[in-house]
């Protein structure tokens, strides 16, 4: 394994002095051995992340980490790159600020720009219900210690100067919540950069390699079957949330989750306009500029069980609808493309990063609309359990029994319907 | 977008309709004696085929009856639609 060629301003002085041609890749490309220690499942940032941290944190790099498609190609190009901590139950507060902090640090650590820009993830309310519900969750997260403001009006017109703040619209917004340090971050960057890092230190990264089957020999898990043949594994770790529950059909695992479509949609580039992400609770849709300066928009599920990838053009009209409204120069923008992500939904709203009941399997998944943000920690939490056989104390409220026990995080109130969080 | 062929209304748009899930869930009859096992197979652990998936549909803007649909979760094909039984 050769040393990672680091980035830096000096190194992209000399790559500009020799027209960018020696520029090493950044991750090999290896034949899959016949067996690893670990092999994670999903080359995501979730999978990548896993194995990042199991070499770095767990002295654990006899690491095989298998992506059907390619780095990057999967759910973590299509979501709408929103970090952020702002939760009410303890266990998510502890789980997500661990991430946050992880997301501060973490172009430093991979030693590649991930573009974390903190710029501010607010949401505006519309009634004095939705106020109490937002002051609640706030007042929730400074308690804990996180960043949390109240926005007036006058605050709203100051920080989001194109946001439609008219008393006579259908909806008219009465004010607003903000997290600071919440924003966005560049998702292909997060999953190139895991992938180079995990690489550097002697991970196997291995694309184009479909697992079909999983062996389960008394009662432990022993050997994937991949399109690339088999691949003997000590432990296993599943990272690919949307088919959560395929892979963990394959292990003869029953899941409390149900896939769903979330459609998002960029617009032409056009100059900078808004500078934060601001999600509108009166027709849940979020809106943010990305570097580009395409017009990002995501909204809500399609609402009943589907793999397609191809969002329904009924809930694409509602999110275009929405921001029109509250942004109304996008009215006139054209969109680009629109797509939709397949969604791990989980019955109560939260994720599932846990060991599962076969020897030597653990899974991150579950991850309803919130995934991005959660890559770091999940990553973090999923090589803890793996490296200890048991869960750190971060994630061991996500378990999988808790649906059975009645310990259930369900952050919205909404109860078991997989498409009501 | 779905075109579901309701039995009363003709086909309909689906925003017409609320998703209902998984149509084989069978709540068990005497909930008192009901395992909590049992309990929460009902309540959290459902069918998540990709392809072929029997899930109930209110026509919410129609009708008002309670369908069972037969629609593939991959291709969006819808099959055999009928009323769902009480």
């Amino acid at each position: 394994m050769a040393a990672m060629q680091r980035y830096s301003i000096f190194s992209l002085l000399r790559g500009a002095l020799s027209g960018h041609r020696d520029w090493e890749p950044a991750w090999r490309a290896p034949e899959p051995k016949p067996s690893y220690d670990v092999v994670i499942v999903g080359g995501g940032g979730h999978g990548l992340a896993t194995a990042y941290y199991l070499a770095r944190n767990h002295g654990i790099a006899n690491v095989a980490v298998l992506e059907r498609g390619w780095i990057g190609g999967g759910n973590t190009g299509r979501n709408t790159t929103i970090v952020r901590s702002n939760y009410l139950l303890p266990e998510n507060q502890r789980f997500y600020e661990h991430s946050l902090k992880l997301w501060e640090g973490l172009s430093r650590d991979l030693n590649y720009n991930v573009m974390f820009s903190p710029r501010g993830v607010i949401n505006v309310f519309h009634t004095d219900a939705q106020r109490d519900y937002w002051l609640r969750r706030h007042n929730g997260m400074r308690y804990a210690g996180i960043d949390a403001e109240l926005l007036t009006r006058a605050d709203l017109a100051r920080l989001v100067p194109a946001l439609n703040l008219s008393p006579d619209i259908r909806h008219p917004i009465i004010g607003g919540v903000m997290q600071p340090r919440g924003g966005v971050a560049r998702h292909d960057a997060v999953a190139w950069g895991y992938a180079r890092a995990a690489d550097a230190l002697g991970v196997d990264i291995i694309q184009d390699c479909e697992v079909t089957g999983i062996d389960v020999e008394g009662g432990r898990v022993t050997r994937l079957q991949t399109s690339r043949g088999p691949i003997g594994a000590g432990r296993v770790g599943l990272a690919v949330a949307g088919h959560s529950s395929r892979l963990a059909e394959m292990a003869g695992v029953r899941l409390p989750i149900e896939t769903h479509l979330l459609t998002a949609t960029v617009s032409e580039p056009v100059k900078p306009f808004i500078d934060t992400v601001v999600s509108i609770a009166a027709t849940h849709a979020y809106v943010s500029q990305t570097d580009k300066g395409e017009v990002l928009i995501g909204g809500s599920l399609d609402g009943y069980n589907s793999w397609s990838q191809r969002g329904s053009p009924a809930r694409l009209e509602d999110i275009l609808a929405s921001a029109s409204e509250y942004f109304p120069r996008v009215s006139r923008l054209r969109q680009l493309r629109h797509w939709a992500g397949v969604m791990d939904m989980s019955m109560d709203g939260s994720p599932i990063i846990a060991k599962l009941p076969v020897e030597g399997l653990a899974m991150t998944g579950g991850w309803c609309y919130g995934g991005f943000k959660a890559t770091p920690a999940s990553g973090w939490c999923l090589a803890w359990t793996l490296a200890n056989d048991a869960p750190h104390t971060l994630n061991a409220p996500f378990s999988l029994e808790r649906f059975r026990t009645g310990a259930v995080l369900d952050e919205n109130g909404a109860g078991p319907v997989a498409w009501g969080h | 977008m779905l075109l579901i062929p309701c039995p009363f209304c003709g086909a309909r748009d689906e925003t017409e309709f609320a998703y209902g899930g998984d149509a084989g869930v069978e709540r068990p009859t005497d909930p008192e004696a009901a395992t909590d096992e049992a309990w929460t197979d009902y309540l959290c652990f459902h069918d998540n085929p990709k392809g072929p998936h029997r899930e109930l549909w209110f026509h919410r803007d129609g009708c008002r009856r309670w369908l069972e649909v037969e629609r593939d979760t991959w291709t969006h094909e819808l099959g055999a639609v009928r009323l769902s039984r009480p």
